[in-house]
């Protein structure tokens, strides 16, 4: 059975708010502890000993950065390389036409600029956004999430949602208002 | 919702004693506060007078700037004062000038978060700012002094109608990587910040044009602990990618001259001797900013007199890493027994350039040694002073290597001065009215200071009366 708000529409979740970021946590742990799912905690900064108590695992990040700085290394070596020794041969002063240390400026900047721009677009990819619709961003009280309110949504489609249970164990975690969303 | 207080203490927050960790943000604050303070600047109807007339000043300068160099494209660098030997004069000094004062932003927000320095949080993102406007307009130079701007493109790596490729030994080319590197990933660094503070302006935003430009800024952030656990872990790899290149940034740049065969610049302590000037001369901009700023937009709660105090100091040490550079400069082209390498230091000092060079003396080493004392770290006078005195000295250090090598190099016969011509004078002043243009519009529509980040280091509030 579809959760139904008053007015009959469906429900997308249940939000929560918290009066402290460490009664946050705390509650973020009882929820993790319970087996939810399908749910997230929404602060103005990032708060320590949340993503514990959420239990989320660490991002996979840091390997596709890597992997992109080999990529712009190898890039940045092979394209000079080509150009300068291959494709066309540049004579500069009777130098060799493949050096190794006049290409290492080119090939660290390279370097820092695939890793950066895949760590900033990587960080959005990961993270879906931009989303410009978020059904929270109905509720009036969640406008106060980027100021100093802290925030728990459980989502209507997790297997363990239940109304009045899962308003219960919010309610019993301290949190000091549970509104229902629509969906 | 629980405030943070910490009772009635002193709101002065520089003591020096190691047994009481000294607040980052003043007493009386709490989140709440915070955002109030910081949004209030950008949601206030109209900006202080102070604003219009900064604004009116820099934009008519911008409206010069874009006067002058169109002049210089329609008729050519021949209105310039450059000839032979002094072929690079204010363009190339205003490009290391303005890429220098950029390097602060980065060492604030990359170098000071890897050090785990909580106090750059109240200065990084107008810092980071002020880098942004400083890499356009260290850009702006290079890209006119070329000429013929329309062929531009032979330096990036492009197929072209010769067939060629562009000279990868070239330090110049270096330096279109570097420079161009660098403002992209300062960009994104800076953006990235922006985020979560524009998403607070959003939801604070009452009209609709407001809600809708904000709204699209903001990505559609919403502060999900899935999303900081990724944006945190991001954060601290562009400020380990972006520490290694800004240092690199600077490093290229001094290549331009130290890869040459010219006395004075074929020198291997150029460099370390840039960095260190570039986050001398950045600092310097950075209080230039910071001091009239928190005290136009109320924002001496969290741009406080120890983050003030904390630059100067920083100040004094890189003044002084920049003095110990000159002196070795001449010590060595004394031990180097090559004669042409003395003369032009000899030339510097007591030559037609001199009191540009005692200018620079004055103003980088003698200047920031009153930062010595505490009293002058905190007053706001004597910082603005001391600031400006390093902006100009670092001009003229750059204006110094370049100028005094150049009119002077191994051939008697092919010596000659160099004086600007007004056009020069006035591209100098307009690439200031761009900086600063910029910079007012980023105070009046983009929060100046990251407001997320300084909550994160606020004390926790204490828990309210339980029911």
């Amino acid at each position: 059975m579809t959760p139904q708000v008053t007015d009959g529409r469906p429900v997308w979740g249940l939000l929560a708010e918290f009066a402290t970021p460490d009664d946050l946590v705390h509650a973020a742990a009882s929820v993790r502890d319970a087996g939810y799912t399908r749910w997230d905690a929404h602060t103005p900064f990032p708060v320590h000993g949340l993503d514990g108590a959420m239990g989320i695992r660490s991002t996979r990040l840091p390997y596709l950065v890597l992997a992109a700085a080999i990529a712009g290394a190898t890039g940045g070596l092979v394209m000079q390389w080509w150009m300068n020794a291959v494709d066309y041969p540049l004579i500069i002063s009777g130098k060799p036409f493949n050096s190794l240390p006049a290409s290492i400026p080119v090939t660290f900047e390279l370097t820092v600029l695939f890793a950066a721009l895949t760590a900033f677009f990587g960080m959005l990819v990961a993270n879906a956004l931009p989303r410009f619709h978020h059904p929270l961003f109905a509720s009036q009280a969640f406008r106060r999430v980027t100021t100093d309110a802290f925030f728990l949504a459980i989502e209507a489609k997790d297997p363990r949602f239940d109304r009045a249970a899962t308003e219960r164990l919010l309610v019993g975690a301290r949190a000091t208002r549970v509104t229902a969303i629509e969906g | 919702m629980g405030v943070a207080t910490i009772g009635r203490v002193s709101r002065d927050n520089t003591s020096a004693d190691p047994t009481v960790r000294a607040p980052l943000v003043l007493p009386g604050n709490d989140y709440a506060s915070v955002t109030d303070k910081v949004c209030g600047i950008v949601e206030s109807p109209t900006p202080p007078k102070a604003w219009y007339v900064a604004f009116g000043v820099a934009s008519t300068l911008t409206g010069v700037l874009g006067a002058v160099v169109l002049y210089l494209i329609t008729t050519g660098v021949g209105v310039w004062g450059l000839n032979k030997p002094v072929s690079w004069g204010f363009d190339i000094t205003n490009f290391v000038f303005w890429v220098g004062i950029g390097h602060a932003g980065t060492l604030i927000s990359a170098i000071l978060y890897l050090f785990r320095q909580k106090w750059r949080t109240g200065i990084n993102r107008f810092a980071e700012a002020m880098t942004i406007f400083a890499v356009i307009c260290a850009l702006m130079f290079p890209g006119i002094h070329v000429g013929r701007i329309w062929l531009e493109y032979w330096i990036a790596p492009l197929p072209n109608q010769m067939s060629m490729w562009p000279n990868f030994r070239s330090p110049l080319l270096w330096d279109f990587f570097a420079v161009g590197t660098y403002f992209t990933v300062s960009l994104c660094f800076w953006y990235m910040g922006l985020i979560p503070d524009i998403a607070t302006l959003r939801d604070r935003a009452t009209g609709k044009v407001r809600t809708i430009a904000y709204g699209i800024a903001a990505l559609g952030w919403t502060g999900s602990n899935r999303h900081w656990h990724r944006y945190e872990r991001a954060y601290l790899l562009l400020a380990a990618l972006a520490t290694p290149l800004v240092l690199s940034v600077h490093s290229i740049v001094s290549f331009d001259f130290a890869t040459s065969m010219l006395p004075g610049w074929h020198a291997t302590i150029f460099p370390p001797y840039f960095v260190a000037g570039a986050i001398f001369g950045g600092f310097a901009m950075v209080l230039l900013l910071a001091v009239p700023c928190r005290q136009w937009f109320g924002l001496k709660d969290v741009i406080t007199p120890r983050h003030l105090e904390n630059m100067c100091k920083i100040l004094l040490a890189t003044g002084m890493m920049v003095g110990y550079a000159y002196a070795i400069e001449f010590f060595i082209s004394w031990y180097s027994g090559n004669p042409a390498e003395g003369f032009v230091f000899i030339n510097r000092a007591f030559g037609p350039y001199a009191w540009a060079y005692w200018t620079m003396v004055f103003c980088n080493v003698v200047t920031p040694q009153v930062f010595w004392s505490r009293r002058a770290r905190s007053n706001p006078w004597i910082i603005f002073g001391v600031a400006l005195c390093v902006n100009v000295g670092m001009w003229f250090e750059r204006f110094v290597i370049i100028v005094t090598t150049l009119s002077r190099d191994f051939l008697p016969s092919s010596w000659n001065s160099y004086t600007p011509t007004w056009v020069e004078v006035l591209t100098l002043l307009g690439s200031f009215g761009l900086f600063f243009t910029l910079f007012l519009l980023f105070l009046r529509f983009l929060p100046m200071v990251a407001m997320a980040e300084v909550k994160a280091i606020m004390p926790v509030p204490h828990p309210p009366e339980r029911r």
